[in-house]
């Protein structure tokens, strides 16, 4: 194998070498040149996992416009919830009310019936 | 601060708005900082942190707890700067010019040791913003935040092989910016021998 081959597998040999096949590895085990490339990438690694503890300062205000925020999205939330009990409310009073109104529709015409046949009686 | 954090998403997902905004008071600048890192400016940080803390108010209910909820802000974090980047619709990193020299090259130097101090931490951050954002994103949720390959596939809409081509490109950008002398030594030899 050359190294310029070797050079694009050692960003993810720098993983572990479990990940790269056997003949790769004895490459690079063999060559300083691809050696010295993988510490680097090991550098950079490192370097890169350092920065999370790395916490930048957000600009003032940024907190208090997120709560800010969040409180006008949990009002509009409540606003909706509120709305769509009402709208519940309303029409379910619509539904009790045709159901009401059916049934009293329904008694009506039955007593007629039984008037009607009375008379033909 | 993790069986705090516990205690506060427990209490915020049982509708404690108060617990909600504490979350939010422990966590924003670490959120901050991964929005900064993806999106490469302050104002562009800014917005995916609101847009981002809005979407996890709103589907905290979802969150099982199997994963840390940092991790969980962090993927949400990270899908937002994704969004929005997209809809900016312009590609606003800045590429370095090639003939800055983020290391002193001199021969004297010695790049191996480098990469500790306050100083390299700037230059690093400098390398990561003249990455494209795609490839930006990759690299910081998995060297910096240490995602998981799915994760980050899944948040970026993307396939976990190519999220790991995109990593290992960026890894290699990185390097070369880093560490250009010993990069242009191997291009010379690479040249010489085709």
């Amino acid at each position: 194998m050359r190294c310029d081959q070797v050079a694009d597998l050692l960003p993810g040999i720098v993983d572990g070498p479990a990940r790269a096949e056997r003949h790769v590895m004895a490459h690079v085990e063999s060559c300083l040149r691809c050696q010295a490339e993988l510490v680097q990438y090991r550098k950079l690694l490192k370097a890169l996992r350092a920065l999370r503890t790395d916490v930048l300062q957000p600009a003032p205000g940024t907190l208090t416009s997120i709560l800010a925020n969040l409180e006008a999205a949990g009002e509009r939330g409540a606003m909706r919830s509120l709305l769509a009990g009402r709208r519940g409310a309303y029409l379910g009073g619509i539904a009790v009310a045709t159901a009401a109104a059916g049934a009293a529709g329904a008694m009506v015409l039955a007593n007629r019936g039984r008037r009607k046949m009375r008379l033909a009686g | 601060m993790g069986e705090e954090l516990a205690d506060l998403v427990a209490a915020a997902k049982a509708g404690d708005q108060a617990a909600f905004e504490d979350l939010v008071k422990a966590t924003y600048a670490g959120t901050y900082t991964l929005a900064f890192r993806l999106t490469g400016n302050e104002e562009d940080a800014s917005d995916v942190v609101q847009e981002a803390y809005l979407r996890a108010y709103r589907s905290l209910k979802r969150f099982r707890g199997d994963a840390r909820f940092t991790t969980w802000l962090y993927r949400i974090t990270a899908n937002c700067a994704t969004t929005h980047l997209k809809k900016r619709q312009r590609d606003r990193h800045e590429v370095l010019d090639d003939a800055d020299e983020l290391f002193d090259a001199r021969p004297e130097s010695d790049p191996e040791g480098r990469l500790g101090g306050a100083d390299d931490r700037r230059i690093l951050q400098a390398a990561l913003q003249s990455l494209s954002p795609e490839m930006r994103a990759v690299v910081v949720l998995r060297d910096v935040y240490d995602l998981p390959h799915e994760a980050i596939a899944a948040e970026l809409g993307i396939s976990e092989g190519a999220a790991k081509v995109r990593l290992h490109r960026a890894r290699k950008k990185l390097r070369e910016r880093l560490f250009p002398l010993r990069t242009e030594l191997r291009d010379e030899e690479t040249a010489r021998a085709v």
